[in-house]
């Protein structure tokens, strides 16, 4: 049983996403731990690229910042090997696949593996491409997650037969970001899935309050939160860690 | 293995979001690119509102100031809004409009490709909106009134380096935002499959004209083909139809800005490596980490860290070339054409013209060398005043 698998044993899972080395690495780490301890189930760590298609501004911004003060995907690594230990909820890695296919996948795979990883996720690999990466997901045992989307439908049973560790079900059309309102029938994509795999299912794109994240939970098994916990990094930089432990405290009981 | 590879390039990398939109936009392009009616409207198009066949013109005057093989300038330039680029936007819209799209959205970098998808939005009534980089919109400020007065909503793109790939990024994100009415006119040879094969289909016009023209004129075929290359959608419609046919030297003429030894170059085939990027599986400009390098080229239209995955392909296999021009080099081939045949070329169609004053008097009299010349440079006239320290309005 993988790690994923047991992050969604204990109710439904909160999954907050943060950009490694955005305000710095130190406090990423910092991030982690806290995380972990005020209800983070499974944490997202964005390994920064300089072009992320799939984002929205506030994440864009992130990257940017990152890279910017330095951050390296080994300088992650290290961070990650050192802090895994301390860590009781399961860890994935966010990316793009040029930062991965661009580094060496099995040298990043076999990082993801030394780092205690459990899942990766990369949003510009759609079903027909997962040759290119699941392979070495498998050989050193981290999860490789895929993705539906409201404009899925057909796809969704083919996709969802495939599928391992949870499935990452995209709420709305467009980039990552904070919305309003969330349209798309989560309930009925969540069927679809269940109808051909039994995978956890977690929602994510748009979710910033506690009320999104309760209404999601109702359906799914898991809810994603990316762009309004790195709009706290933005705002308090290296004074962010209380703020985001509160907001992820908060989710979680949101959801619990 | 996905569909639309070259050798290993190539693919469809793109978020789920996009796939149902890409695998219904190959189902309709292989339902009506041999479709007869669809092919006479696009032919029409291309022969009575864009003027094809574009001329196929000997350079007599450049033939005999550089002493060596015949020079013909295939005249992109002459097109309708003056460059190649309208030819596969004709074909793009007109696909969309069959497909129920009542929205086209594109990315541009010199303007030409943003000022051929507003023209052909008019012609059949289509909402469009075009994306530029912000420093793309600076250079190139008469293309972004140009867009205005044809009726487009041109967005200046001020993420990453603000040029071609910045705005490339930005229209993937607003297609992912807005699906169901609307078409990506991609403009190059480049990005998820079928755009790398649909973009060389309706730009091989220019190799199919090439080919008759010259047996017209010379009885024979050339012995060398050259173009610019950023993305690679001219050389590709000039090398397609040459393709199966070996004697005849295919040359890619890349942006290699201040020198491919510098930082500042956009010569991705010379400088860049294997990637995945853009939607498709290619070279790119990168750091060790897989990070996008920022690039840089005098020409906004070849300023791009990539290249269309068959380019990268027809490199593999040895059947093109891919050679890098310096800005100077690009800027003095402007100015000489220029005066020798009174033509004032497209900077980035200039970086063609560069390498061919350099090859041409390598060659015996009796081989011909076709330069395709993809675009007019009445848009880069200030740009190349202010390169040479003049100063004046655009």
């Amino acid at each position: 049983m993988s790690k994923i698998a047991d992050a969604f044993k204990k109710g439904k899972a909160f999954i907050p996403f943060i950009t490694a080395g955005d305000p710095s690495l130190e406090i990423t780490e910092q991030l982690l731990i806290e995380m972990d301890k005020n209800g983070a189930d499974i944490i997202e760590v964005g390994i920064p690229f300089s072009d992320p298609v799939a984002e929205g501004v506030v994440i864009q911004e992130a990257d940017i910042r990152s890279l910017a003060g330095g951050t390296t995907t080994d300088k992650i690594f290290e961070m990650l090997i050192r802090v895994r230990p301390k860590l009781s909820c399961a860890v994935a890695i966010m990316t793009y696949i040029n930062p991965v296919y661009g580094y060496g996948t099995d040298k990043f795979l076999s990082n993801c593996e030394k780092a205690g990883i459990d899942a990766l996720i990369v949003p510009d690999i759609p079903y027909e491409e997962r040759d290119v990466i699941k392979p070495y997901c498998e050989k050193h045992g981290v999860d490789f997650i895929s993705f539906v989307a409201p404009t899925s439908h057909q796809r969704i049973k083919t996709i969802a037969k495939d599928a391992q560790g949870f499935m990452y079900c995209v709420s709305s059309l467009g980039v990552t970001g904070v919305r309003q309102n969330i349209t798309t029938n989560i309930g009925e994509m969540i069927d679809l899935v269940k109808s051909v795999n039994d995978i956890p299912c977690a929602v994510g794109f748009g979710i910033s309050t506690p009320e999104q994240a309760r209404e999601m939970a109702k359906k799914a098994d898991g809810v994603i939160v990316g762009s309004a916990i790195v709009k706290i990094c933005a705002k308090y930089g290296k004074d962010c860690v209380p703020y985001v432990a509160d907001y992820v405290k908060s989710m979680k009981e949101a959801i619990s | 293995m996905s569909k639309g590879r070259f050798g290993k390039h190539g693919g469809q990398f793109i978020p789920e979001t996009l796939m149902n939109a890409i695998i219904e936009l190959e189902d309709a392009y292989n339902k009506y690119k041999d479709d007869p009616e669809f092919v006479q409207e696009l032919n029409t198009l291309l022969n009575d509102y864009a003027g094809r066949p574009s001329r196929l013109y000997y350079a007599e005057k450049m033939t005999k100031d550089l002493g060596g093989a015949k020079v013909y300038l295939k005249r992109e330039d002459l097109n309708h809004t003056g460059s190649h680029k309208l030819n596969n936007v004709l074909g793009q819209v007109l696909l969309a409009k069959k497909m129920g799209k009542t929205r086209v959205i594109a990315e541009t970098g010199a303007g030409q490709h943003g000022v051929a998808t507003a023209t052909a939005a008019a012609l059949m009534g289509m909402e469009c909106e075009i994306f530029m980089g912000k420093e793309d919109t600076d250079r190139q400020a008469l293309n972004v009134y140009r867009m205005k007065l044809l009726g487009a909503k041109v967005h200046a793109v001020t993420s990453g380096t603000m040029t071609l790939k910045d705005a490339v990024n930005e229209t993937f994100r607003e297609w992912t935002n807005r699906i169901d009415d609307t078409h990506y006119v991609i403009g190059s040879v480049m990005g998820p499959h079928p755009f790398p094969t649909m973009v060389r289909d309706f730009q091989s016009v220019i190799s199919k004209e090439i080919k008759s023209q010259i047996l017209e004129k010379e009885g024979k075929l050339p012995d060398v083909v050259m173009a610019c290359v950023g993305g690679g959608s001219n050389a590709m419609g000039a090398f397609y139809e040459f393709i199966p046919h070996e004697e005849v030297q295919l040359i890619g003429c890349e942006g290699a800005g201040k020198g491919i030894h510098t930082e500042e170059t956009a010569a991705t085939i010379s400088t860049g490596r294997d990637g995945i990027f853009h939607g498709m599986h290619s070279y790119f400009c990168q750091d060790e980490y897989g990070q996008i390098s920022p690039v840089y080229s005098i020409s906004a239209g070849l300023d791009y860290p990539g290249v269309g995955p068959e380019h990268a392909y027809l490199n593999d296999i040895g059947r093109a070339k891919y050679v890098p021009v310096t800005d100077d080099e690009a800027v003095d081939a402007f100015e000489y054409l220029s005066r020798t045949e009174g033509i004032i070329p497209a900077i980035e169609s200039s970086h063609a013209v560069a390498h061919a004053i350099k090859l041409a008097p390598t060659m015996d009299k009796d081989k011909i060398i076709v330069v395709n010349l993809s675009g007019r440079g009445d848009k880069d006239v200030a740009a190349i005043a202010r390169y040479r320290g003049e100063d004046i309005y655009e």
